[in-house]
């Protein structure tokens, strides 16, 4: 299984392995499979065919080369000055171990949790090291969000989380219960019921990486291990300078982007937000599926790129296992447009825990947004979001007549967007419902036990 | 060493079984199953006592012509059944005792898993590892990404092409 466990490894970590451009068009179109889910098995076949532990490819490289550069520049042109200087600085944080060649190739994989896809491209690029076990090395922005997360279940980092408050927590990943009791002893090392900081980074990014399609390795990777993370982060870096340096830059630099890259970004996002973009990650997942179809349709002279930019959208995964986000993103927003009516309405019936998750989604849902829809000012619900869309047309228009028909385009695309997230959120609607049953189900199998239960303590 | 063990549930339903897959399983289950008679009647026994002072260690429960059958309880009436082969006359006590404690100690990490519902399947890879690991006893890979467990009184696999049997 290890074997191939590291072969699906190779085969996600083709950028990092090679640092060439030509695994980003493989690793996007590996990461579309994982958006949608049901490519997998498709994407493993193909590994070999690119196999990143053979020599540097030759033709087929050079060949692919092609449309990703002209995709890349178009994307990177105005963000690559400011990727390298922080780039470089981020390397020493994030690999304290020496290997900094080494760590920006372990990232891409992460980067699906984290950065925009400019990010996490430009680091496949440069970076040239290889790890074999790069799934479960965790970068700083997965581990700044984990480090939040565990926050909001327990204020102080030093203490631990309880098994009940954390079963809650990575349960609303969505994963199957027999997986989440083997993520939970593969990390819960001391056996105690409760998760250390460490230990809780640890199940957090074995959920991701489920989440993502990687199997469940057979023991806790040594990158994982506790000790080692004690080591490599040694103290929440709530206040990462460096990163708030970057994120502040990664809005600013996607905003001036065109439609294509909005949509990118806005999936991206997440990722350049630090807590709240990865927490609507789990609706973004959905929302990715359905905006990259429209990309994908959209754009097709820009396929290179829209594939590159969905490498980062794995990392869309790590929101997800965010209990109150993936509750009230699933619901409310597969699609960023849709985020803010449905996550305030989601928010309102959920249990109380989730109430803390739900400003945070909402943020960045209006973040994304933004650069996302610069035609359409999505602030409010979707059937709001034609509104906007509207009004901002309106208001060019008397301006300049050229813009019109862009703004129709726009508005089409738009009411096209509103109309999918429609059909998403009514089909949330009723796994939700299912999810009511079985939780009913479940309440009334607790009390049978419980009953069951009271007769003994007489004897 | 061990050819088989076993944890059984309080209401006597199988929560794990395991045996040596070269030999026939079933003649392990049906072992485990008429040892059960026999632990509650050692409990019985003892169960005038205190709880606090009844012993764990069963002691050797019944013997075979081939197999000696040991037995366990835990505090919960969680019993542990061990059967080893009579030939392996080298097998002591305490030795018997420390696999039991090695056994109680897994479980113990079971029940701390906040995904395990106490009464299911043991399903866990390496839940009985350790014990497993001091005997010859082959923890078969059941795979965790299996469905949720079954009920009570569903089967219990020994091996992935062990036979399944309902108690």
């Amino acid at each position: 299984m290890m074997s191939k466990n590291d072969g699906e490894i190779r085969f996600g970590n083709p950028a990092e392995l090679h640092g060439t451009k030509v695994q980003i068009p493989y690793l996007t179109t590996e990461k579309n499979s994982f958006k949608r889910m049901d490519d997998e098995d498709k994407q493993e076949t193909q590994s070999p065919t690119m196999s990143p532990l053979a020599s540097p490819p030759s033709s087929p490289p050079h060949y692919q080369r092609v449309p990703l550069s002209h995709g890349y520049s178009k994307l990177r042109s105005s963000a690559e000055q400011m990727h390298p200087a922080p780039y470089e600085a981020r390397q020493p944080l994030v690999q304290p171990e020496g290997s900094s060649s080494g760590g920006p190739g372990t990232k891409p994989l992460r980067h699906q949790a984290s950065l925009i896809r400019s990010f996490s491209v430009e680091r496949e690029l440069q970076d040239n090291s290889s790890y074999p076990d790069e799934p479960w090395r965790i970068t700083e922005e997965q581990r700044e969000y984990y480090v939040n997360q565990f926050r909001s279940l327990q204020p102080d980092p030093s203490s631990f989380i309880s098994g009940s408050v954390a079963k809650n927590f990575f349960t609303k990943s969505k994963l199957s219960i027999p997986e989440l009791s083997y993520i939970w002893e593969l990390s819960d090392a001391d056996c105690d019921g409760a998760l250390t900081l460490p230990e809780f980074c640890a199940a957090f990014h074995l959920i991701v990486a489920r989440k993502n399609g990687y199997p469940l390795p057979e023991g806790l990777p040594p990158t994982l291990q506790p000790e080692y993370l004690q080591a490599a982060f040694p103290k929440p870096k709530w206040d990462c300078q460096l990163f708030d340096s970057y994120s502040e830059s990664l809005p600013a630099n996607q905003q001036p982007r065109d439609l294509n890259r909005m949509e990118k970004t806005s999936v991206k996002d997440m990722a350049d937000l630090p807590v709240p973009t990865q927490d609507v990650t789990s609706d973004d997942k959905q929302a990715l599926k359905s905006t990259i179809n429209e990309a994908l349709s959209k754009d097709v002279s820009e396929d290179p790129a829209t594939k590159s930019g969905l490498l980062p959208p794995p990392p869309a995964l790590p929101p997800r296992p965010c209990p109150s986000q993936s509750e009230q993103v699933s619901e409310a927003e597969l699609l960023p447009q849709l985020s803010r009516a449905p996550s305030q309405a989601v928010e309102s019936s959920p249990a109380k825990k989730d109430v803390p998750y739900s400003q945070p989604p909402s943020k960045p849902i209006r973040r994304k947004f933004r650069p996302e829809n610069q035609a359409t000012e999505n602030q409010e619900p979707s059937t709001a979001a034609s509104g906007p869309a509207s009004a901002a047309t309106m208001k060019p228009h008397p301006t300049v007549q050229k813009q019109s028909s862009k703004q129709k385009k726009a508005i089409q695309t738009a009411i096209r967007k509103n109309k999918e997230a429609n059909a998403v959120l009514a089909r949330l609607n009723s796994e939700l419902q299912q999810q009511l049953k079985e939780v009913h189900q479940e309440r009334i199998a607790l009390e049978n036990q419980l009953e069951q239960l009271r007769p003994v303590t007489v004897l | 060493m061990a050819v088989c063990i076993a944890v059984i549930a309080k209401e006597n339903y199988p929560l794990y079984i395991r045996s040596t897959p070269t030999e026939n399983e079933l003649k392990f289950h049906y072992m485990v199953h008429t040892s059960l008679d026999v632990v509650d009647e050692k409990i019985s026994a003892m169960g005038k006592a205190l709880v606090d002072q009844r012993e764990l260690y069963l002691g050797l429960l019944y013997p075979t012509e081939d197999y000696k059958v040991y037995g366990y309880v835990t505090n919960s009436k969680v019993k542990f059944v061990m059967v080893v082969d009579s030939s392996n006359t080298a097998l002591r006590d305490n030795e018997i005792r420390s696999m039991f404690r090695k056994l109680h100690n897994s479980y113990t990490d079971v029940m701390c898993n906040p995904f395990y519902n106490p009464g299911d399947r043991i399903q866990s890879r390496w839940a009985l590892l350790p014990v497993s690991a001091s005997s010859p006893v082959q923890v078969g890979p059941t795979s965790c990404v299996r469905s949720s467990p079954g009920g009570p009184y569903s089967c219990v696999r020994s091996s992935p092409a062990g036979p399944l049997i309902t108690w």
